[in-house]
C-alpha cells in the first residue's frame, strides 16, 4: 500500500471516529477492554519493563542523563513540524535552534548545550496540534504496552509517523540528507525512551500503585489533565468553578 | 508527565509533614514556612518514622481543609446522602487521607523548594506558585498551592496543581470511577476505603 493510500485510509477512520470526538474526554470508548489491558500492561511492566528499568537505574548518572537527552533531541525533530502547524513560529525557531546545537556541539544529543543557551524544547505532536485546532479528544482508551491515548491522540500517532522526520528516514525507508536508517533504530529509540521514563518514575509510579483506590482511574485522570495542559499550553489548570461550592 | 508524577510524592509529604506550629497568615509566607518546617521536619534523623507520621497527621489536621476536600472529592453524589452517611464518608476519608501521606513518607529525598509567587484570585482563594529546584535527578517541578483564604487568619490548603495537574481533581476522578461502575453504591466506596485503612 502506498503512502498516498494509507494517508486517505487514516483519514477516513479518523473521520468515522470522529463522531465521537465531541464526547467528554472522560468518556470511555470501551472500559472493560481497556481496563483489562491496563491489567495486562501492568503485569508486562512486572514482568519486563520494570526489571530493565531497575537495571538502567543502576547505570551511572551521566548515561542515564544522556540517554534522556538523546532521545528527546530525537523528538525535537517531530516537535517543529508541530510548531510550525500551530503557528507558533519562535517555538519552531528555538526548538530548530536547540536540535541544531545539541546535535553538533552537544554531540549527537547526548548534551544539552542548548537548554543552557535557554533554548526550549518543549515536545508536541499531532494530536496537540489538532488539539489546538479545536478537535475534542475523543473518547478514552488504553492501548496494549503503548498505554492510555485517546481517539484523537491515537490518530495522531499514526499521522505522527509521516510527518516525523525521524520516523520517515527508519520506518520509512528514505534518506534525509544522505542519512538512512531501519526499523529497529526507530523501535531501538522510543523504547530507549521508554525506559528512560520508567526508570525516571520508579518510585513515583510504585507510590501511585500503593496509594490509589483505582489506579486505571487515576493514571487516566492524570495523562486527560496532562494531555490538556500541553494543548493549551499554560501551566494551571484552575477551575474556580469546581470549587464555588465549598466557599462556605 | 515525568516531572508532575516525580513531585507528587513530595507535594503529599509536603502537605503533612510539619511542626505543630501557627504560621504566618500570607499565603505566600505561610505556604514558605510550612514546607521550610516540612523539609527541616522530613531531613531531622534523630525523628523516628512513628513519630514524623504522628506529626504529619497533627498539621495536615491544621493545615489542609480536609472536610472540604472530602466533599469535593466526593462529588455530585454527596448530594443524594443522608447526614450519617456523610458522616461516615468524612471519617472515613480523614483517614484514607492521613494515611496515604504517611505512607509516602519514606519516599522522600531532599529537595530544594522555592516559593516564587502568589495571585489572589478570588476572595477566597490565593494561588502560591512555588517550584523545586533542578537537581541531577530530576528537571525544575512547579507546584501551585491553592490556599482557602475565607478566614484571613487562618489559610488552609484545599489543592496542588503540580506542573498542571490537579492532585484534588485526579482523586475525585478516581473515586468518581469507583461509583460510576458500582451503580453510584457509596457502600463499595466506603468497603476500598477501609480496605485501604486496614492494609
Amino acid at each position: 500500500m502506498d503512502l498516498k493510500k494509507i494517508i486517505i485510509l487514516i483519514t477516513a477512520i479518523f473521520l468515522l471516529l470522529s463522531t465521537s470526538l465531541r464526547a467528554e474526554p472522560e468518556k470511555e470508548c470501551f472500559e472493560k477492554v481497556s481496563r483489562n489491558i491496563f491489567k495486562f500492561n501492568k503485569g508486562f511492566d512486572k514482568a519486563i519493563f520494570r526489571p530493565i528499568a531497575v537495571g538502567y537505574n543502576k547505570l551511572p548518572e551521566r548515561i542515564k542523563t544522556g540517554t534522556g537527552n538523546f532521545t528527546s533531541n530525537i523528538g525535537t525533530l517531530l516537535t517543529v513540524p508541530n510548531h510550525v502547524l500551530q503557528g507558533n513560529w519562535r517555538l519552531a525557531g528555538e526548538s530548530g535552534a536547540s536540535f541544531l546545537i545539541n546535535s553538533t556541539i552537544g554531540v549527537l544529543g547526548f548534551g544539552n548545550p542548548a537548554a543552557k543557551m535557554g533554548l526550549k524544547n518543549q515536545q508536541e505532536d499531532i494530536g496537540q496540534t489538532l488539539g489546538s485546532y479545536g478537535f475534542g479528544a475523543g473518547c478514552y482508551f488504553v492501548l496494549p504496552i503503548l498505554g492510555p491515548t485517546t481517539v484523537r491522540d491515537s490518530f495522531g500517532r499514526v499521522v505522527d509517523t509521516f510527518i516525523d522526520p525521524f520516523a520517515n528516514v527508519t520506518l520509512g525507508d528514505r534518506e534525509l540528507l544522505n542519512i538512512s536508517g531501519s526499523d529497529i533504530d526507530y523501535y531501538s529509540v522510543n523504547g530507549a525512551s521508554a525506559i528512560d521514563f520508567r526508570a525516571d518514575n520508579m518510585t513515583n509510579l510504585d507510590s501511585l500503585e500503593k496509594n490509589s483506590l483505582d489506579m486505571y482511574a487515576a493514571m487516566k485522570s492524570l495523562y486527560l489533565q496532562n494531555r490538556e495542559k500541553k494543548i493549551s499550553n499554560t501551566f494551571s489548570s484552575l477551575d474556580e468553578d469546581d470549587w464555588s461550592e465549598f466557599n462556605k | 508527565m515525568r516531572k508532575l508524577i516525580n513531585s507528587l510524592v513530595f507535594a503529599a509529604l509536603v502537605l503533612g509533614s510539619t511542626n505543630a506550629f501557627s504560621y504566618d497568615p500570607d499565603p505566600k509566607i505561610f505556604i514558605n514556612e510550612l514546607v521550610s518546617d516540612a523539609i527541616k521536619t522530613l531531613s531531622d534523623k534523630n525523628i523516628s518514622k512513628a513519630d514524623k507520621s504522628k506529626k504529619i497527621e497533627i498539621i495536615a489536621l491544621e493545615n489542609v481543609d480536609i472536610n472540604a476536600l472530602g466533599m469535593y472529592t466526593l462529588g455530585s453524589i454527596r448530594k443524594t446522602l443522608d447526614q450519617d452517611t456523610i458522616k461516615k464518608y468524612k471519617s472515613l476519608f480523614e483517614k484514607y487521607f492521613l494515611k496515604s501521606l504517611t505512607s509516602r513518607l519514606t519516599d522522600y529525598s531532599e529537595q530544594k523548594f522555592e516559593v516564587v509567587s502568589a495571585e489572589q484570585k478570588s476572595e477566597n482563594y490565593t494561588i502560591v506558585n512555588s517550584r523545586i529546584a533542578e537537581s541531577s535527578s530530576q528537571p525544575e517541578i512547579k507546584i501551585n498551592w491553592r490556599v482557602y483564604i475565607k478566614d484571613p487568619s487562618k489559610p488552609l490548603i484545599r489543592d496542588l496543581i503540580v506542573e498542571g495537574l490537579s492532585l484534588a481533581k485526579t482523586q475525585k476522578e478516581e473515586f468518581s470511577s469507583i461509583l460510576n461502575s458500582n451503580n453510584n453504591d457509596i457502600k463499595i466506596l466506603f468497603l476500598k476505603l477501609e480496605e485501604f485503612i486496614n492494609n
